[in-house]
């Protein structure tokens, strides 16, 4: 696919910058039980991305539904609602540049507002609520900029330790503009005390890394008598200028 | 005190955990009503070039156990070579070929399969053609980064000779880990996690 008709404005084709693999969970960390054998332990093969890394697919918003970005209604009976806090969740996808992702495709998946995930494999006794689904997506404007609707997720245990809690969160899966910049995170709430006692998120070694997961309140986003909102930014890969790049051939 | 770079530092990854389905394959995992059908499920129409092929993908532990509650994606260029996508300027690509899907592990069997077509050859950044290949995306509870490796072709032994990327594992014997074996129309593909057969996976 080449540059739309009648822009200018050159795709952008360079190599991403490189992964700062101290920055995010080392593949092994024992106290996630579950990554004890799920974790490669041999050295990774390091190579400058080649175009099967640099390019990557591109979603429309056709693709959208209108209650895609409405968890609180988009499994719920018509004239029902999902039971919990309701909140909005918006945000910015940015590169390492500090540019807007346009076009970034966002798929969103939680539990509801009891700590419950609409999942054969979760059996917490807390129950379902009959009109959350717990999945959502949007994608980004110009400006890398999505927002969604849905309830606060609530907190719960998981079998790692005899005693472990999840930290309220969301997971995210975010699309760039090339595969190398694909990212699967969770998005924390300010404020959570079971943050910093999260094996999973104790995987992270820089405190600042796991701030950087963490959503304030942004009061300025609320609707009044309505819902709370959360700001949450997330950055991908930056590109590397391609101005005094070796040239792909054919480019 | 000199300027600052002003560069943002990525987001850190966290694993996708065991409901990964919810968020990505919602249909697969009896979410119905919210999308319309999973994205990524089928890669393919009957106008899509190219030589039809199945991949059979497993995705296994350090216990040689496979995982049953792993998401694999796949991205691949057309058969003539092209990626449908903005940085790709040598042309257009197939457009009935998006060339990205998706698919969960079944969760009794562990099997992942996508129905596709054999990409063709893409440029190394010198111009030197790579053997054609998949590039392959894993993600699952237990996981915390995203794994990136790549599926090359056994029927390509001559173009997988030249691959500058294969040229590159100093330790030849574990060539092989990044080829699937053709079996009939199919190809099989096992990941290994860790252990003697431990994939190469990929830092780029």
């Amino acid at each position: 696919m080449s540059a739309d008709p009648g822009s200018n404005r050159r795709p952008e084709a360079g190599a991403f910058f490189q992964r700062d693999r101290t920055w995010h969970p080392p593949a092994l960390t024992p106290g996630y039980k579950s990554s004890v054998l799920r974790s490669p332990q041999k050295a990774l093969l390091s190579f400058d991305n080649t175009l099967s890394e640099i390019s990557g697919p591109v979603f429309g918003h056709a693709m959208l539904g209108e209650l895609d970005n409405d968890l609180i209604h988009n499994f719920a009976r018509p004239g029902e609602s999902a039971i919990g806090e309701r909140i909005i969740v918006h945000g910015r996808v940015l590169d390492e540049r500090g540019v807007g992702v346009a076009g970034a495709l966002l798929e969103f998946w939680q539990a509801n507002a009891g700590g419950r995930y609409r999942h054969k494999k979760d059996g917490y006794l807390a129950p379902l609520d009959p009109n959350f689904g717990g999945c959502g997506r949007a994608i980004t404007g110009e400006d890398g900029s999505y927002a969604f609707r849905t309830v606060k997720p609530g907190p719960y245990p998981w079998p790692n330790g005899p005693n472990d809690w999840r930290p309220a969160h969301i997971h995210f899966s975010v699309f760039g503009h090339g595969f190398a910049q694909r990212l699967i995170t969770q998005m924390y709430f300010e404020g959570d005390p079971l943050i910093w006692k999260c094996p999973i998120v104790r995987g992270i070694a820089d405190r600042a890394a796991i701030e950087a997961l963490t959503a304030l309140l942004d009061t300025q986003a609320t609707i009044p008598m309505d819902a709370l909102a959360y700001k949450f930014d997330i950055v991908l890969r930056g590109r590397r200028s391609s101005l005094f790049e070796n040239r792909l051939e054919g480019n | 005190m000199a300027q600052s770079l002003d560069r943002l530092k990525e987001s850190p990854s966290q694993t996708a955990g065991p409901y990964v389905h919810i968020g990505l394959t919602p249909n697969f995992c009896g979410i119905a009503g919210v999308y319309a059908s999973d994205l990524g499920a089928t890669m393919v129409n009957d106008r899509t070039k190219g030589e039809r092929i199945k991949l059979n993908i497993r995705v296994l532990d350090g216990t040689g156990t496979p995982l049953k509650d792993a998401l694999v994606e796949i991205w691949q260029a057309d058969a003539a070579g092209l990626y449908n996508s903005p940085a790709e300027m040598r042309g257009a690509a197939d457009p009935n070929f998006l060339g990205w899907g998706r698919c969960p592990t079944d969760m009794e069997t562990g099997l992942c399969v996508f129905e596709t077509i054999k990409p063709g050859r893409v440029p190394f950044r010198d111009g030197r053609l790579m053997a054609p290949h998949i590039t392959l995306w894993i993600v699952a509870r237990g996981i915390n980064l995203g794994l990136h490796t790549r599926l090359y072709f056994s029927d390509e032994e001559k173009a997988n000779g030249e691959d500058p990327i294969l040229a590159r594992i100093e330790h030849r014997v574990r060539v092989p880990t990044l080829v699937a074996e053709r079996q009939g129309d199919d190809y099989v593909f096992d990941v290994h996690l860790q252990g003697e057969k431990e994939t190469v996976f990929f830092d780029s």
